[in-house]
């Protein structure tokens, strides 16, 4: 009778580090990171030592003193006395403003061609096909370009506007579309205008509710209730009749021809415009393509069964089809969000005063401080892109496969 | 990952650092032809010709190195730089001196490291407005929009005289003299500002010049030269002699057609160091002794420089004004060749 004993306790030499494939991955993984560190060490030492020799320091302090240059495009107030650091926060709103917008823009072009590219009419879905092809194989820098000189070319300067029979007038008395920007009115909140911002957010509030409580009865008791125009009742109606009770609080200041420029109102300039513009149908020409993979990813048979049930196509567009076609768009939609972001920063070709207009442009070049600036905006962007892609994904974890 | 992007630029930065050591005057020689910063194309001071040939006022004095450091005006490597990426070229060695109408400030000389030769060209900012807008004076200007060029001492001017006048302004920031051009002539900014040298640059490649007038402020001192790295005087004393030896050609009536005959005998002494037929002068700064010579003969002496590129027989038509000699009520002015 044999007597099974157990295996011998495998005890760790040395030599195993090599010779025993279960560690040996890791030996090489250790000798690549050390050498790694000791290059990196050494590169960042001979700069260190480079610039010490040139009487040169890593210093931070400029971002305190007086940046002495003003900024067009701004959200907060901002004045040339101001620091660089006031400065560069002025950039990051900019930069920040233009991502947003063009995220929000792109994704609308983008799910609107990626639809109608599947449409089955051939012109509409040949047109798509060509706009996405044209502009995704075009550099967007060529894009911003483009249309920024086309707005400086074609639309006209504030002069036209001018003298008693001006070859230019405002859209409505309201808008004025010059090639130095869109002039909007602003509205002013005179007295018991709260009220109606509250009556706005409540009805806004109400909306959601609604929306919340059909969508649950569909659910629970296939009663289908009318969404959109119960929808748009609850949003107008009682912010209309709260305005016209308290009398008209809130009224309109319509830009107006003064001096050089238009006054009053809100500007939005010809670079933002430009730049949002031209990001938001690059990018979403990109998003097309996503939006169409996700499509043609749901089997077809989706289709036909919800067509069975006699549900008409924009349902089932709506209700069958994108709500699985999302788990295969949002992973790349992320790194389109954070193109955007990126790519915002080409804003210096229209002089737009993004971050790298600001901090990464003048005041670097003011200053001279390359070093400090650069690693400032390397490190801005980086913190933009990883809050970008984790809010995304926490989006995407909401959207994927439930396996239970 | 965010590790190694961080010690990557580093890198980059700590080799650029590197490059930036003294010698530049061996490093040149060895090198057999001279690296000179210059504007991306400024008509009369920096712009290539149709035959892709660097002509204009800055391009002469790089030219000029060349011919005293190596003997040949055309071994010069022109790169072409903006308001932006001027400072870094020159800083990390990727040119050995920049000519671009560069203004001499005490921050650029003390707090970038870097060291003016010398003034070739003494000018004031200015404005351009078309003159239809009938603005006589830039204290009307309250509520315009000016295009200005980013990164230059003009833009800070701007910011300062509009708030001393208590007047405001909508800034243009745009990249290059070629843009703030276009913008300007589209009507997308009202006046269009920088050195009025520039303007009247600009200007004078419009399709109707006449159509647009430079007003009468000048609201800043911009004393232009060229420039070179601190920490390495012998190059910049190649330079800074070399212009000084152009501004004192003329000075003593040194031109590029006599240049050969004064030098065989004028009976000037200072002459005579300049061009090298007396004392060492050359020895002393590391060149031969004609060295000064050559810069004066192929390029001509300031004068002649000033009036084939920029002067009032060219479209450019700038009048000498400050920048006459010293002699004729100007400022241009070289120490002594003794």
């Amino acid at each position: 009778m044999t007597s099974l004993t157990d295996p011998p306790a495998g005890s760790f030499r040395l030599s195993m580090l090599l010779n025993d494939t279960r560690y040996r991955s890791y030996t090489f993984q250790a000798i690549a990171l050390a050498v790694l560190i000791v290059a990196f060490a050494y590169l960042g030492n001979n700069l260190l030592n480079n610039l010490r020799a040139a009487g040169l320091n890593i210093s931070y302090d400029f971002l305190g003193t007086p940046a002495g240059y003003d900024i067009d495009q701004r959200l907060i107030e901002y004045d040339n006395q101001d620091t660089h650091g006031r400065a560069a926060i002025i950039g990051i709103l900019n930069t920040l403003l233009v991502a947003v917008l063009g995220c929000i823009t792109a994704t609308i072009f983008g799910v609107l061609a990626g639809v109608l590219r599947l449409s089955n009419n051939w012109l509409v879905s040949k047109l798509m096909a060509v706009y996405v092809e044209i502009f995704r194989n075009i550099p967007v820098l060529i894009w911003i370009i483009i249309i920024y000189t086309v707005m400086t070319a074609v639309l006209p300067p504030p002069n036209a506007f001018r003298g008693d029979t001006p070859t230019s007038s405002m859209l409505f008395d309201l808008f004025a579309f010059t090639n130095r920007g869109i002039y909007l009115p602003a509205p002013v909140w005179g007295p018991g205008s709260g009220v109606v911002v509250a009556t706005f957010i409540a009805s806004v509030i109400g909306v959601v509710a609604y929306r919340r409580y059909a969508t649950n009865l569909l659910y629970s008791t296939g009663r289908l209730l009318p969404m959109g125009w119960p929808s748009l009742v609850i949003f107008l109606v009682p912010s209309i009749l709260v305005y016209f009770v308290m009398g008209q609080p809130i009224s309109l200041d319509v830009p107006a021809l003064k001096g050089f420029n238009f006054q009053g109102g809100i500007k939005v300039g010809a670079p933002l415009i430009a730049l949002w513009f031209a990001l938001s149908i690059y990018t979403g020409a990109f998003i097309a393509e996503n939006v169409r993979a996700g499509i043609q990813a749901v089997s077809k048979g989706q289709t036909e069964a919800a067509g069975a049930l006699g549900l008409r196509p924009g349902r089932i567009m709506n209700l069958v089809i994108l709500p699985q076609a999302l788990r295969v768009i949002i992973p790349p939609l992320i790194s389109q969000y954070l193109n955007i972001t990126k790519n915002s920063s080409l804003a210096i070709a229209v002089g737009y005063m993004d971050i790298t207009g600001t901090l990464g442009g003048i005041t670097l070049n003011q200053t001279g401080r390359a070093i400090e600036c650069v690693l400032l905006l390397m490190l801005f962007y980086l913190t933009i892109s990883l809050s970008i892609s984790a809010i995304m994904n926490v989006y995407n974890n909401t959207v994927t496969l439930k396996e239970r | 990952m965010k590790k190694s992007v961080f010690l990557g630029a580093l890198t980059v930065a700590g080799m650029a650092a590197g490059a930036a050591a003294a010698g530049t005057l061996d490093d040149v020689k060895a090198r057999g032809t001279l690296n000179c910063g210059v504007t991306t194309g400024l008509v009369g001071f920096a712009a290539p010709d149709a035959n892709g040939e660097w002509n204009g006022f800055d391009v002469a004095i790089c030219r000029a190195v060349a011919a005293a450091v190596l003997g040949d005006p055309t071994a010069v490597e022109f790169v072409p730089t903006t308001g932006k990426t001027r400072f870094t070229a020159l800083a990390s060695g990727e040119i050995d001196m920049l000519a671009r109408n560069t203004t001499w400030t005490f921050s650029r000389d003390v707090d970038l490291k870097f060291t003016f030769v010398g003034v070739n060209y003494y000018d004031g900012q200015g404005f351009l407005v078309p003159k239809a807008l009938g603005v006589s004076s830039a204290k009307e200007l309250d509520g315009a929009t000016v295009c200005v060029q980013t990164g230059t001492t003009t833009e800070l001017n701007l910011a300062d005289y509009f708030r001393a006048n208590n007047i405001s302004y909508e800034p243009v920031p745009i990249e290059t003299n070629a843009e703030g051009q276009q913008q300007y002539l589209a009507g997308a900014c009202d006046v269009y500002t920088t050195d009025a040298s520039g303007l009247a640059a600009t200007r004078a490649t419009f399709e109707a010049p006449g159509d647009h007038a430079l007003l009468p402020e000048i609201i800043s001192k911009e004393p232009l030269g060229p420039l070179v790295r601190h920490g390495d005087d012998e190059w910049g004393d190649v330079v800074r002699w070399t212009l000084n030896a152009l501004i004192t050609a003329e000075e003593l009536g040194v031109t590029s057609a006599n240049v050969s005959e004064m030098a065989s005998g004028s009976g000037n002494p200072e002459v005579a160091r300049l061009l090298g037929t007396e004392g060492t002068l050359g020895e002393m700064i590391g060149l031969d002794a004609d060295w000064a010579m050559r810069a004066i003969a192929t390029q001509g002496n300031f004068g002649e420089i000033f009036a084939k590129n920029i002067g009032e027989e060219t479209p450019i038509g700038l009048a000498r004004g400050l920048n006459a000699q010293w002699t004729n009520g100007g400022l241009i002015y070289s120490p002594p060749f003794r």
